[in-house]
């Protein structure tokens, strides 16, 4: 088996559901120059929600594969209406308010979420049940499982869908309108209250997918795992330039390989004397570099200080 | 409080006096009064509750006054814990004096306070929010695995059996008795603290109208315009990140002193994010209003664990919702609130609450 293929391997299925969650960061900082700290929260409801379907319907008779679209739906629109809610009750009043308040009711939310969800679902580690046959493949040297393959091509279907949204539809125009520059956008006609609240629900819907990705991947399902997961999501979408679509799909993937990749091989480089539970600690390092080197990201533009 | 200590700076007016004699009669009395009145777990709330205000008031230089969104505050708390309990217990067989680590602890902190905010400055205010919290993390991961291959932080476990804070022969860890009463070592923390704390909340408000304090709050308004006014904002800023993790550092100590025992567990996320909750749902900027959040917050939640579980017993005629997780509950959605309702906190510093109604002005236009 070939190591460094194999940590390839897994850092592109990591990188694709880093890069899903970017993407609805970056879009509400392209728009509201916010960072949507609940954003992490809303994948772990969508991962929870859709283990509740599924733990109901298992014992149904369906097809798998028709219980996975089910409970994906209901997720997805589940998520849909939490990002929609969130974004009205902790955001909209807060539009004009100094900086720090959104950013401070967005940690209440996240804060809320989580125990809202500790209560329903419990604090225990759920296993995610595996609907998908469990076949790997030998991809010279490396294994990849068929959940893995359909993660990234998912992952690499919707952003194709998305970057099409955005550039070949009416609402994507008016999205990209209002990113770049709210009031001129009103006055040509665009309801920025319904963009503000489409941008934040199309973000909840990826987040959704991706958390099902997330817990499909390793089986597992917690509370606690939406902090983390957007904490690195955040990072990759500043890596790839915050408010760049296509920076956070690039950022996500990078972030993806750097991490398994250097979790692979710290151990070696550093003698044995770092692990691999060192893991978390690379996204930080590569958050703090880049911001320290290249603040507007890989495929940022160079942005004036917006205050 | 500031207004007590104005009105004793200018020439003794007899009203002032009084009262702060009586507030001091009050606060030394305080412990022996809610030991009889609540128990004696109340007075050891007490002693994490001046602990939480030295740490708010620290944020409170870093967020209230210079306007910088810290996150991963804690951090300089873990890193005054750590060196108390790496220099003070059989972990490293190192047992050296109390008055000698907590200094160096306070150091340390100020070490990685400049350490953090030098390369980090130059970002607008939530890049240096998610820094920050990323800077968090990696302390904690490291306090976490820094037990193999060399055991220096003794991993998830914690380093137990910290000696505990010793003036000469002294020890704040035993009873003793003075003037025919009895003092237990939760009392003794108490007064220890209200010492530290006193001198925190004396540094805040000489701070606050010091040039330095001055200079922090213009650039909070307006970053450009403070350097046009001949603000060199950089050192401006590295001083306030140094100053708020020196006072992190402090408490640290005195935890790791006061508890016995530290582990990477009590300086996660949730730490840093509660001590951001006391300075904002209080007031950023104003330190009564620090003292208002801290003491809120301290003492809410311990009220409701111990309050919750009953009343929802006497409501429903069993627990229903962990009151742990209750508290954390009611805590994001105080932030909610207060932030809805009141976007400058409960209780605002004047200039804070002019600049807000001027902003909405300006919003509106």
């Amino acid at each position: 088996m070939d190591t460094l293929l194999q940590q390839i391997v897994n850092g592109f299925v990591q990188g694709s559901v880093y890069a899903m969650v970017a993407l609805g960061y970056t879009m509400v900082y392209g728009i509201l120059g916010l960072i949507n700290f609940a954003h992490g929260e809303v994948v772990m409801v969508g991962a929870m929600v859709a283990l509740s379907v599924i733990q109901l319907l298992i014992d149904s008779g369906f097809p798998p594969l028709l219980i996975l679209l089910i409970s994906l739906i209901i997720s997805v629109v589940v998520c849909m209406a939490l990002g929609y809610g969130i974004e009205r009750i902790a955001y909209r009043p807060l539009r004009n308010a100094p900086r720090l308040a959104p950013l401070i009711t967005a940690i209440g939310v996240s804060i809320v979420l989580q125990n809202l969800a500790m209560m329903f679902w419990g604090r225990e580690y759920h296993a995610f049940p595996s609907l998908l046959p469990n076949n790997s493949h030998m991809l010279s040297g490396a294994i990849i499982t068929e959940v893995q393959i359909l993660i990234v091509l998912i992952a690499l279907g919707m952003m194709g869908g998305l970057l099409l949204l955005m550039h070949r539809t009416r609402l994507g125009r008016a999205m990209r309108a209002v990113a770049e520059n709210p009031s001129a956008a009103v006055l040509m006609g665009v309801n920025i209250n319904v963009v503000i609240a489409v941008t934040f629900m199309l973000g909840s819907a990826l987040a959704a997918v991706a958390g099902i990705m997330v817990s499909a991947n390793y089986g597992i399902v917690h509370y606690y795992m939406g902090s983390i997961l957007g904490l690195k999501a955040f990072t990759a979408a500043v890596l790839g330039g915050i408010g760049n679509m296509r920076g956070a799909m690039v950022g996500g993937l990078l972030l993806g390989l750097i991490e398994s990749l250097g979790a692979g091989y710290i151990g070696d480089l550093s003698g044995g004397f770092l692990g691999s539970h060192y893991q978390d600690v690379f996204a930080f390092f590569v958050l703090i570099s880049v911001l320290i080197f290249r603040p507007s990201g890989l495929l940022g533009e160079r942005v004036a200080e917006r205050a | 409080m500031r207004n007590a200590l104005k009105h004793l700076s200018s020439k003794g007016k007899r009203g002032a006096w009084i009262a702060f004699v009586m507030l001091a009669i009050v606060l030394l009395a305080l412990p022996f009064f809610t030991e009889e009145l609540f128990g004696r777990g109340w007075v050891r709330i007490m002693d994490f509750a001046l602990l939480y205000i030295m740490l708010a008031l620290g944020l409170n230089i870093v967020v209230g006054y210079a306007g910088l969104l810290d996150l991963g505050y804690i951090a300089f708390f873990a890193v005054g814990a750590y060196c108390y309990a790496l220099l003070g217990s059989p972990q490293l067989g190192l047992h050296l004096p109390f008055w000698i680590i907590l200094p160096l602890g306070a150091l340390l902190a100020c070490l990685f306070g400049v350490l953090l905010g030098a390369p980090t400055l130059r970002l607008r205010g939530d890049y240096l929010a998610i820094v920050t919290l990323g800077f968090g993390e990696i302390i904690r991961i490291f306090l976490n695995n820094l037990n193999a291959p060399i055991n220096i932080t003794n991993g998830p476990q914690g380093i137990s059996m910290i000696d505990p804070i010793r003036f000469g022969e002294f020890s704040l860890g035993n009873t003793h008795e003075l003037l025919g009463l009895t003092f237990p070592s939760v009392h003794l923390h108490y007064y220890l603290f209200l010492f530290f704390t006193l001198l925190v909340i004396f540094i805040s408000l000489r701070l606050e109208d010091s040039r330095i304090g001055r200079a922090w709050m213009a650039i909070r308004e307006d970053e450009v315009a403070a350097e046009a006014m001949g603000i060199n904002t950089r050192n401006i800023k590295l001083l306030a990140f140094a100053m708020g993790a020196t006072f992190g550092g402090l408490a640290g100590g005195l935890f790791a002193g006061f508890q016995g025992f530290v582990s990477p567990e009590s300086f996660g996320l949730t730490e840093s994010i509660s001590v951001l909750c006391m300075v904002v749902l209080g007031g950023m900027g104003n330190i009564n209003g620090v003292l208002l959040g801290s003491m809120l917050l301290v003492v809410l939640p311990e009220a409701l664990r111990h309050g919750s579980g009953p009343a929802q017993q006497l409501l429903f005629g069993k627990t229903l919702i962990d009151p742990e997780s209750l508290r954390m509950l009611l805590f994001g959605l105080a932030l909610i609130t207060v932030m809805l309702w009141r976007p400058a906190g409960l209780w605002p510093s004047n200039q804070r609450r002019r600049e807000l109604v001027a902003e909405n002005d300006a919003a509106q236009l």
